[in-house]
């Protein structure tokens, strides 16, 4: 049996070759190089079956094929285009017209006829669809040939009246994306295609297929993105396309209305049914505010988005999208806002505790009430309690941009904002509270609105409370009730949440000094003082206490009456907290005190700030000690780094600027001192003491100098080269200690190599600015580097040694602006005792919060690293989601930390540090190598040599305590 | 057949034994089989013996649908089925289904085990109703018989909660039973497509009220809630137990959660414990926020929300309790209303509407002194709350529904006379459709415009359409054949068909008709000009001109000879069959007119 199945088997194989052999023998092969058109034309060839020719195309397609190329391989594709009968390989190969026609560096013109010609005899609807396809993607590629468009507008045009939505569909889309868009054009060409592409569109609005009426319209739109200035008349028909059946088709022709409206948004239409007339775009905000309540959530959403950006809407339609009347038993009815503001305007506060203190009033005119507007009554309090949230979001968000155009709108939407503060999910919590910041110069808070917002202070997500601080930064409030609400709540809030402290005292920095007037009657009060007795003096420490003062400080800095209220202890906290919170704390001008801060007047810009001029002094000073002997350049530059780093320290706004310089001094200062070492004179190898100290300069050189390029952001490309140029110099120290200790030539000649490819790419990449570093290292190291190429290894290093030495100390500018990233781990704090147990072998998931200031792209460069002490290492990417962006310069990450490990005895600390990676390739001077065009290349490029990629430590370590138990068996 | 015959034994124009009976092209279905409330005798149950008079219910009714748990919608179903006697299908969603026992057993306790009623229906009848259900999806359409088709869409108002578009043919009814057109803590909006139904059955019990938003209501509850558990008060919430008091489960439940509260919240087992369960498991039908975060939480797991014991009640300290019944009438809420009345610090917040007589009414009304069993004055210190939360579709939400599915006519039920008929007027002014609003008993017919579907055969489908332009699918066509109504069945085949089947012979019907011109030439000359002006007009057709001197236009003959007394004047004669009626026509109308003045 089994002997009878091998034969069989064998059979068949022959059988097989067989094949192949003869179609291989009938295919002439006229090329004589092997190119990819030949591979596929043999391919092809060999192809018996439809599934078989399938899969060689779909192998094809996989790989990318060269500019020259390609028109044979569209022209082998053609030829067997015809011969197939199959309707799959033909859309196969079609589609493949379309992907080979985008390869960058072909002009499809020339197989432009071809493909048009395979349209004509084509039955598949799908291919045909598939044909059309590829045409647009040729006329994408042609855009500055209109007789072609035209032709391909006209085929389109032919295939209009197609059975098959999807060919429709795809007529549609040319169009739309290559139908004529100025006049001019339409007019000198006589062919049929080029009379109103609108009105070709626009028949099709009516289209049996919704599908092909959602492609209509999105063609228009396209159109009009092209720049062509639809129709006022078609206005009239996307109106009653938003009555459609299809979500589809509504969806777009919301979108169609809003375009429409920004086009003619003064022109005059008439009102159904009534003989009046309205602008067009109060007409337009209408429908669209109508479909805020429509059936499907896509259309609502798009309908709420697209309110916002209505400007130019009238006041009187857009305060009526938050009307709405409320009844009761055909009694008229006041909403839960208007008796609130009615409350709070006859004095009385919240009282509420009748039973039908809501009951309706006045009767109502049956005949009057209106249940269903056209108009666009009561849009956004449908939208903000609409079922999804999504809506919801696009509501809030339509609000905001509305309420920024608008301040009596802003005034009017206030409730309605502070009633979204409730909402159940976090997001249109947060997206409120941002909102209403963001509207909040045109605003001012009434104390029962305040009183609403306050009470989302206690929100236990911490993203929410700091939001909301941000709120309370900058809103007006009317009372000096309100501020001590807020003051209270602020307190109970930091009772609760003590991490919130910073966050709490910037808020009330901010709230003290808007509203110095309303803060001053509360002073007595909240300093406790009292007329007559001394009061106990508070705890300094206390942060609530803290608290109290920033605001009244700040208060106090436009108010001069108010110090006459201190008491004697007051001044003496604000001495201390002017010192240790000098951020939060103003200079104030106080009686008997003499000031110093207080002789900078305002006016003065920040260059001419005193401590930048230290700044540029010192640097100064730095650069010329050309002059000085070794021992005292040493000096100088030890002391001008310390004065540097305590400068960062004092001022916050210079801290970027002083470490970076600060950083590249250092360097500078490991270099002399690896380079001024006597040892190098001696031609023996240097012993392992020496070449220690060597080694080891040019490791921190090599570090510092990344930690340049990639901590800091602002860094200009200026600042790039010198940067390099450091790093440059620490390789060629390291070469030199290389040579200077291994024994064989062998290794050095490879690295010899290395280095000078390096510098090869250095003054490549930096070509534009070697003109400004004149004498440098690299300066001179190019003038030999003829000599370098031919010479050997020993003399390489040599002449480097000697270049090393004389090349002068390169004047590194300063941009405008410096900030150095940093990251500050919140949680978890270090500070617990109970150690974190788990089973080993199974993870426990460990809670990070952090926040980071200046970190481009957090996203792709920040990363966790966690050290156990056994010096395992752990680096975890965290999700992009898990990076939230509170305000520019600024990200938080929360994330979860997996941790395992194997049994431990007793419990121990692992350390938990973030990480910047960094890439040397991304760096901002090196330029960026255009990816191919073709699609699906699965080919990763191929890491370039100098691509280094490391981490840098910026944020110190967290020690936590962890015990992995052994499991129980 | 074509009338949708509507007959509200229960439902109409009141509010509470919701009962409609649809007869829909000969089916009938009964809509919910409520009790009502206000009744102990047998008018809480509608009468079934009118439906049929003598015969069994199981032969005239098709199916039953129940449209959500409250009693009011199924508080008759086992008197229905088991005591009258129906063995049909009853049809009602899974969460339905898993919750109405819970609460008919209930009933059934209340009536006869407190009350001491006698001759009502027994647990093992609820058991054996239960047995008759079938349960449906959400977007199920489920094949009643042959004919009859039931889908059910999403209602909000209470967990399970449904619509029915129940469809015969193309004729189609829905009914809403209750629903909520505004989102709330637990549940979704109620949503439906545009079925454009030949009837829409709309409840009306708030046809007159259009509320504000359910926000400012819930941060009201919430601040009020959170103010008195600050001070270290205690808050008492008489509750229903099933559907709103879900609601505010969920509404304290994130506030705690939000804001980090600690005080305890207590929730009066019973039945609501099991009840709850079913919240757990049908997470599918509640809103975008529990259905999104339940795989990290589910949110009917209550957290802070624990079992009440009797004994807790006299624990110092702040605390929240949900407790049943929802009026104060008897039970646990009026005991710990007892206890802690006499305290200021305290408050008690009724959620719903309380009936006259009750103790909820009583202090809801401001009485503060009430008299208690035994003679005893109970003076009430605590704070007393009033907040709505009701869960019915507003003015604006029933008329936001009718414009999602664009019904031809629109029905009122469960609601006050003098409400509906506002609602009514609005409905006919502003959507154009005719409304009605039948009182108890009272039987509406709407008519309907039904559509018929016709076999026809492939032959003739084909012929028909190879003539004229290209078919489009969705578009009518005009088509010319034999309507044959045979054995109940309707068919469209061609003319010979028909004639074939029935044995009858062919008969021709030819018009004929003739025109007199004024032309002194021979008859064939004029024969000529009359062929040549023919084809000069009428391109589209062949024109043929036979050696006998006739003109043929398609298959219309035309022949001219002279006059027997005016040699000048010609007739033609023009003769069709009555198929080419409108081309006959035509012509003798164009040659009418004359032929052009002579051309040589």
């Amino acid at each position: 049996m089994a002997a009878h199945l091998k034969k069989r088997v064998y059979e068949e194989f022959t059988k097989v070759v067989q094949q192949q052999h003869e179609d291989l023998s009938t295919k002439k092969l006229r090329l004589t190089k092997p190119s990819k058109s030949a591979a596929l034309h043999v391919d092809l060839c060999k192809a018996t079956s439809p599934a078989d020719a399938l899969q060689y195309l779909l192998q094809f397609a996989r790989k990318p094929v060269e500019v020259e190329s390609v028109e044979g391989v569209v022209r082998i594709l053609l030829e067997h285009y015809y011969k197939e009968n199959d309707a799959s390989v033909r859309l196969k190969i079609a589609s493949l017209l379309g992907l080979l026609s985008k390869t960058a560096g072909f002009s499809p013109d020339c197989i432009m006829d071809d493909a048009i010609n395979t349209l004509q005899n084509e039955k598949s609807h799908q291919v045909l669809a598939q044909l059309l396809d590829t045409l647009l993607v040729i006329g994408t590629k042609l855009p500055e040939n209109p007789s072609v468009r035209m032709r391909l507008v006209e085929v389109a045009c032919k295939h209009l009246t197609d059975s098959s939505h999807g060919v429709r569909n795809k007529c549609l889309q040319l169009i739309g994306c290559l139908g004529p868009v100025e006049k001019g054009v339409a007019k000198e060409a006589e062919s049929q295609a080029a009379k109103d592409v609108q009105k070709i569109i626009g028949d099709h609005f009516n289209d049996q297929d919704p599908r092909v009426r959602t492609a209509a319209i999105k063609a228009m739109l396209q159109l009009h993105e092209r720049g062509l200035k639809l129709q006022q008349a078609i206005y009239g028909q996307a109106c009653k396309l938003l009555a459609d059946d299809y979500e589809q088709v509504r969806s777009a022709a919301v979108q169609l209305i809003w375009v429409l409206s920004q086009l003619y948004p003064e022109s005059i239409v008439p009102i159904p049914s009534s003989n009046e007339e309205i602008r067009l775009v109060d007409d337009a905000f209408g429908k669209i505010c109508h479909m805020v309540s429509d059936g499907s959530w896509v259309v609502r959403v798009q309908a709420a988005k697209l309110l916002g950006s209505m400007q130019q809407v009238s006041s009187h339609f857009l305060e009526q999208t938050l009307d709405k009347k409320l009844m009761s038993d055909l009694r008229r009815k006041r909403t839960a806002h208007e008796r609130a503001k009615e409350l709070y305007s006859s004095g009385e506060f919240s009282s509420g505790r009748k039973w039908g203190d809501d009951a309706p009033k006045e009767e109502i005119d049956t005949g009057a009430v209106n249940l269903i507007e056209s108009g666009a009554c009561g849009a956004f309090v449908h939208g903000l309690e609409d079922e999804m949230y999504e809506v919801r979001i696009a509501a809030v968000e339509a609000l905001c941009m509305l309420a920024q155009s608008s301040p009596s709108f802003a005034e009017k939407c206030l409730d309605f904002l502070v009633d979204m503060f409730n909402d159940e999910i976090e997001e249109v919590r947060l997206q409120s509270i941002h909102t209403m910041r963001k509207i909040s110069n045109n605003i001012t808070l009434r104390e029962d609105q305040l009183d609403t917002v306050l009470a989302v202070l206690e929100d236990s997500s911490r993203d929410i409370r700091e939001a909301l601080h941000e709120l309370l930064c900058c809103t007006n409030v009317s009372t000096k009730e309100g501020i001590h609400l807020a003051l209270v709540e602020l307190l109970k809030n930091l009772t609760k949440y003590p991490t919130d402290r910073e966050s709490i005292w910037k808020c009330l920095k901010f709230l003290g000094s808007r509203h110095p007037t309303l803060v001053l009657p509360l002073v007595p009060e909240l300093l406790s003082t009292h007329p007559f007795f001394d009061t106990p003096e508070p705890d300094m420490d206390d942060p609530a206490y803290i608290a109290v003062l920033v605001l009244i400080f700040n208060a106090a800095k436009s108010c001069p009456t108010m110090p006459a209220l201190f008491s004697d202890h007051t001044f003496r906290h604000y001495a201390y907290l002017r010192d240790s919170l000098s951020h939060l704390v103003p200079p104030l001008r106080l009686p008997g005190r003499k000031l110093v801060s207080s002789t900078v007047s305002p006016s003065i810009t920040p260059h001419e700030d005193p401590s930048q001029q230290f700044l540029h002094q010192s640097l100064e000073r730095v650069y010329n000690f050309q002059h000085l002997d070794p021992q005292g350049i040493q000096e100088l530059l030890e002391f001008t780094i310390r004065d540097l780093q305590r400068l960062g320290e004092l001022q916050s706004e210079l801290a970027g600027m002083a470490d970076f310089t600060a950083t590249y001094l250092q360097c500078q200062l490991l270099l002399i001192k690896a380079l001024q070492e006597k040892l190098w004179n001696v031609a023996a190898p240097l012993y392992l003491k020496q070449n220690a100290l060597a080694s080891a300069a040019a490791k921190q050189i090599l570090e510092e100098t990344y930690k340049m390029e990639f901590m800091y952001s602002g860094v200009e490309s200026r600042q790039v080269v010198i940067i390099h140029h450091m790093r440059l110099q620490a390789k060629a120290l390291q070469l030199i200690v290389t040579a200077r200790t291994t024994r064989g030539v062998e290794p050095l000649f490879g690295m010899c190599e290395k280095f000078l490819q390096e510098v090869d790419s250095f003054q490549r990449c930096f070509i534009s600015e070697l003109p400004h570093m004149q004498g440098s290292f690299v300066d001179k190291l190019l003038d030999l580097m003829p000599r370098l190429v031919t010479s050997k290894p020993s003399e390489v290093v040599k002449i480097l040694q000697t270049t090393l030495r004389q090349s002068t100390f390169l004047h590194l500018p300063l941009p405008e602006q410096l900030h150095r990233a940093t990251a500050n781990i919140i949680e978890p704090t270090g500070e617990s005792d109970n150690p974190l147990r788990f089973t080993s072998g199974l993870v426990v998931a460990l809670d990070v919060d952090a926040t980071l200031e200046h970190v481009q792209d957090p996203q792709g460069t920040v990363k966790v690293q966690v050290l156990y002490p056994d010096g395992q290492a752990q680096l975890i990417h965290p999700k992009p989601a898990d990076f939230r962006n509170p305000g520019p310069g600024r990200h938080r990450l929360i994330t979860q930390v997996y941790l395992s490990h194997t049994a431990w005895t007793e419990p121990c600390q692992i350390e938990v540090r973030l990480l910047l990676a960094y890439n040397s390739n991304r760096s901002k001077a090196s330029t960026r190598i255009p990816k191919s065009t073709w699609s699906e290349s699965l080919e990763v490029l191929p890491p370039s040599e100098n691509g280094i990629e490391g981490t840098i430590p910026f944020s110190k370590p967290v020690k936590v305590y962890i015990m992995p138990k052994p499991a129980r068996r | 057949i074509f009338r949708v015959f509507c007959w509200c034994p229960g439902a109409g124009q009141d509010v509470g034994r919701s009962c409609i009976l649809v007869s829909i092209a000969g089916k009938n279905v009964m809509l919910d089989c409520g009790m009502h409330m206000g009744y102990n005798d047998d008018r809480r149950f509608p009468d079934f013996s009118y439906i049929t008079q003598n015969g069994r219910l199981t032969d005239f009714l098709d199916c039953v649908i129940i449209s959500h748990f409250h009693l009011d919608h199924c508080g008759a179903l086992p008197y229905f089925s088991e005591m009258v006697g129906y063995d049909g299908p009853i049809y009602m969603t899974h969460p339905t289904k898993a919750i109405c026992p819970i609460l008919l057993e209930d009933y059934r306790k209340i009536t006869v085990d407190k009350k001491g009623e006698t001759n009502f229906f027994t647990s093992q009848m609820i058991k054996d109703c239960m047995k008759k259900v079938v349960a449906v999806h959400l977007h199920q359409t489920v094949q009643v018989d042959e004919e009859l088709e039931i889908k059910a869409y999403y209602a909000g108002h209470v967990l399970g909660a449904a619509m029915f578009q129940i469809k015969v043919g193309c004729e189609s009814v829905v009914y809403t039973g209750d629903y909520n057109m505004t989102p709330d803590r637990h549940l979704g909006a109620a949503w439906i497509d545009k079925c454009r139904p030949d009837l829409l059955i709309s409840e009306s019990t708030y046809a007159t009220t259009i509320r504000d938003s359910k926000r400012c209501r819930e941060r009201d509850f919430l601040k009020k809630v959170h103010e008195t558990v600050e001070r270290g008060g205690k808050v008492l919430i008489p509750v229903f137990a099933l559907g709103r008091a879900q609601e505010l489960c969920i509404l304290l439940e994130t506030f705690w959660e939000r804001m980090n509260l600690k005080a305890p919240i207590y929730f009066s087992t019973g039945l609501t414990e099991k009840a709850n369960h079913y919240y757990k498991l049908f997470i599918t039908w509640t809103n975008q926020k529990i259905r999104k975060t339940f795989v990290q939480r589910n949110m009917f797991e209550f957290k802070h929300i624990k079992a009440f014991d009797r004994a807790f009640a006299d624990n110092p300290g702040p605390m929240v309790v949900f407790a049943t019944p929802g009026m104060l009438h008897a039970g646990q809420s009026l005991q710990i209303f007892r206890k802690w009345a006499g305290n200021e610090k305290n408050m008690v917040i009724m959620p719903g509407y309380c009936v006259q007589g009750t103790v909820g009414h009583k202090i809801l009304s401001g009485q503060r002194k009430l008299e208690m069993e035994g003679r005893q004055i109970l003076e009430v210190k605590m704070q007393v709350e009033y907040m709505s939360f009701s869960a019915h579709a507003d003015a604006k939400g029933i008329m936001q529904l009718i414009r999602q599915a664009e019904p031809r006519n629109v029905l009122l039920v469960h609601g006050e006379a003098k409400k509906m008929e506002f609602l009514k007027q609005k409905i006919e002014q502003e959507f154009h459709v005719s409304c009605f609003m039948p009182a108890n008993g009272e039987t509406t017919t709407i008519l309907t415009n039904p559509c018929i579907p016709v076999d026809i055969s492939l032959g003739l489908l084909k012929r028909e359409t190879a003539i004229g332009p290209l078919p489009d699918a969705k578009k009518p066509k005009l088509m010319h054949g034999t309507l044959l109504m045979k054995d109940n069945s309707f068919r469209l085949v061609s003319p010979e068909q028909a004639l074939k089947e029935l044995g009858l012979a062919e008969h021709q019907l030819r018009f004929t008709c003739r025109v007199h011109i004024q032309d002194p030439r021979k008859e064939h000359e004029t024969g000529l000009r009359v062929y040549n002006h023919l084809k000069g007009i009428l391109k589209d057709y062949s024109v043929q001109h036979l050696p006998d001197g006739s003109i043929t236009v398609e298959s219309i003959l035309i022949q001219a000879t002279a006059h027997s007394e005016d040699q000048g004047t010609k007739v033609l004669l023009v003769s069709w069959t009555y198929q080419d009626e409108e081309l006959g026509s035509y012509l003798t109308s164009l040659l009418k007119k004359g032929l052009p003045q002579s051309t040589p």
